[in-house]
């Protein structure tokens, strides 16, 4: 407890030098409690942009799984015929077919190119929950809503939407130069790609776009979770059968929301790793850079040392007034790196909840907070043995002689 | 007199310092007996030897050749930590520069010897608040040394050097920084402890000082004894 003190006194005469070496350990412990603060927030969004969010639907997609535009593969499409094969599947419930094609819109005079996405009759309320939408203003499309259409939300803002002009709910845009009324625009998704999204009957799309009977994607609901794996195998050989090709060689692409959330958790894990890397890369830093003062500090305080030689004192404490100092220092730097990092992390978290409309809440785990205590002050201890032991060592005689 | 003890015994003490191939003899063959409660000096010009002397009469050094005895314990041969307790109970250093800890109040700089001898948290407290009372300075306790004046950083001095209650005060140019009427007050000071019974060696440069306050003055030259006066002489 006596070193301690010593040490908080020794520390607050110390010149800004001192603390510009634990910047290091600052940003490496800010880094690391700012990610993990943040983590639900940054999954959340993450996953808002792919736009993944009911756990028991199964999609099915020609082509490989890709996040660009689906459709855009050109492999033989996926078809009506194969949606009706699909739901005839025992484990399935229902399966969805949905078009997904770029399209011309015009309001106020101006052009954007934009996504549209088709909404099947009499599985409303299903694609509706499948994006988790909602209407800001006006309503969603409901059964006799030919050439009526939904608008992301960026369409309602004057800036965003690319027409200078906020739309609202009951006006009229061209689409592909035909008139569609607009019954809503949806509440902030986040996603680019949704927020600039178009919700449009099947029918009415197929009539501007020509697709037939091809289907871009199919969603499928099956009875129950436990038999998500299985109806994906099922699924798997039935379309394996269907289309001609062998185990292995498959041109399209059975995703569950498990596999979905996996990749989103390797990108996310992929992001932390880095971040945990620049962390230790920093905390190491900031360990030379206590080294470093810490030395700077025993020349410095050589008469001191000497002086406590003079009056007792024995090697090991001067060992531990130095080792300790150390690890204060880091302490030090650790303790601002949390708050700072929780900071960010709540600030973060905000941000995220903005931009993509969701309500997630800042994660404080005391464990962390506890460990970057301990581990920040065991970083400056550890990075003040070798500068302690050569105060230690000091002779009294020369060290007074300073 | 005569029948007080020998506290410090230096027999045929010298210290070398090697420096490439030259030897430095910084103290070569010295003979010093200090008895208990005595007021010695150790005079002479700089280079002569004093202030080496004064570091292994302090246990700071060990000789190269001879022994030591503080206290009737053989100094040459105990291990730097054993040194480091010896001189921490049984000696109190002052010096020139009074060299307190610049980060500590004046109490807490009193405090540190007991400290480094474990004594209680209480115990510190009460002893040096005590010595800071008897030096005079018990109104500036909280105060840092460089709020003082280099008088009363020599008291606070004086007051650590009395903390662990050592037999023995070593005084190195205790008046060297200070103007005529503070030394003397400082040198008053050293007396009255030595009244005490406290054995007091003082180093200095200065004959007149050591003539007029000291018992016995030892007198180095090269690194030798040049001279011993002592007091009942000198009056004759």
């Amino acid at each position: 407890m006596n070193y301690l003190l010593f040490s908080f006194k020794n520390l607050r005469k110390r010149g800004i030098r001192s603390w510009l070496t634990l910047l290091g350990v600052f940003i490496g412990i800010a880094a690391v409690i700012s990610l993990m603060t943040l983590g639900a927030g940054l999954k959340t969004a993450i996953v808002g942009q792919f736009g993944v969010s009911s756990t028991e639907i199964i999609t099915v997609q020609a082509g490989g799984l890709s996040y660009g535009p689906p459709g855009s593969d050109v492999t033989t499409p996926l078809t009506i015929q194969d949606v009706q094969a699909i739901e005839k599947i025992s484990s399935v419930d229902y399966a969805i077919p949905r078009n997904v094609e770029t399209v011309k819109l015009e309001y106020n005079e101006r052009v954007v190119f934009t996504m549209a996405l088709s909404v099947q009759e009499g599985f409303e309320k299903e694609i509706y929950d499948i994006f988790e939408i909602e209407a800001r203003e006006g309503r969603l499309l409901k059964n006799g809503d030919y050439k009526k259409v939904i608008l992301g939300y960026d369409y309602g803002d004057e800036k965003k939407g690319g027409f200078e002009k906020r739309i609202e709910a009951k006006k009229k845009i061209l689409i592909q130069d035909e008139k569609f009324e607009v019954v809503g625009i949806l509440e902030k998704k986040g996603s680019f790609i949704m927020d600039k999204a178009v919700f449009i009957y099947d029918n009415d799309l197929k009539q501007l776009m020509k697709y037939g009977d091809d289907v871009d994607v199919i969603a499928v609901k099956v009875k129950s979770k436990d038999l998500i794996d299985k109806a994906k195998e099922d699924i798997e050989k039935l379309l394996r059968k269907r289309r001609n090709v062998k185990v292995g060689e498959e041109d399209f692409e059975v995703a569950t929301p498990e596999a979905m959330l996996e990749t989103i958790n390797s990108i996310l894990g992929g992001v932390q790793a880095f971040i945990v890397i620049i962390a230790f890369i920093s905390i190491i830093v900031g360990a030379i850079g206590i080294i470093n003062t810490m030395t700077t500090s025993v020349v410095e305080r050589k008469k001191e040392i000497g002086i406590m030689k003079a009056i007792g004192a024995k090697n090991k404490h001067i060992f531990f007034q130095f080792f300790i100092e150390s690890g204060v220092l880091g302490l030090v730097g650790g303790i601002a790196g949390i708050v700072f990092g929780l900071l960010v992390g709540y600030l973060g978290t905000i941000g995220i909840n903005n931009f993509v409309g969701a309500s997630t809440k800042p994660e404080i785990n005391f464990v962390l907070i506890i460990l970057s205590l301990i581990g920040s002050f065991l970083i400056g201890a550890v990075a003040g043995i070798i500068p302690a032991m050569g105060a230690a060592k000091q002779n009294p005689v020369e060290a007074l002689r300073n | 007199m005569k029948n007080k003890e020998v506290i410090i015994n230096l027999k045929n003490v010298a210290k070398y310092y090697y420096m490439g191939d030259n030897i430095v003899k910084a103290v070569d063959g010295v003979d010093i007996s200090i008895k208990q409660g005595e007021f010695v000096a150790v005079m002479g010009p700089s280079g002569s030897g004093k202030s080496t002397c004064m570091n292994l009469i302090g246990s700071l050094d060990i000789p190269t050749k001879g022994v030591i005895y503080l206290d009737n314990e053989d100094i040459s041969s105990l291990s730097e930590s054993d040194l480091a307790v010896l001189r921490g109970k049984k000696v109190g250093f002052i010096f020139q520069q009074f060299n307190l800890i610049p980060n500590l109040t004046v109490k807490e700089n009193v405090m540190l010897p007991m400290m480094f001898q474990g004594e209680s948290k209480q115990e510190r407290e009460n002893v040096a608040e005590e010595l800071l009372v008897k030096v005079g300075l018990g109104d500036r306790m909280k105060f840092y040394p460089n709020q003082l004046s280099g008088g009363q950083q020599q008291r606070v001095a004086i007051a650590r050097s009395l903390a662990n209650d050592p037999e023995v005060i070593l005084a190195d140019e205790p008046t060297g920084n200070l103007d005529t009427k503070t030394g003397k007050k400082v040198i008053d000071f050293l007396k009255s402890l030595n009244k005490e019974g406290k054995t007091v060696i003082m180093v200095t440069h200065d004959p007149n000082l050591a003539k007029e306050h000291a018992d016995i003055v030892y007198s180095l030259r090269d690194g030798k004894v040049e001279r011993i006066t002592r007091k009942n002489k000198l009056r004759i």
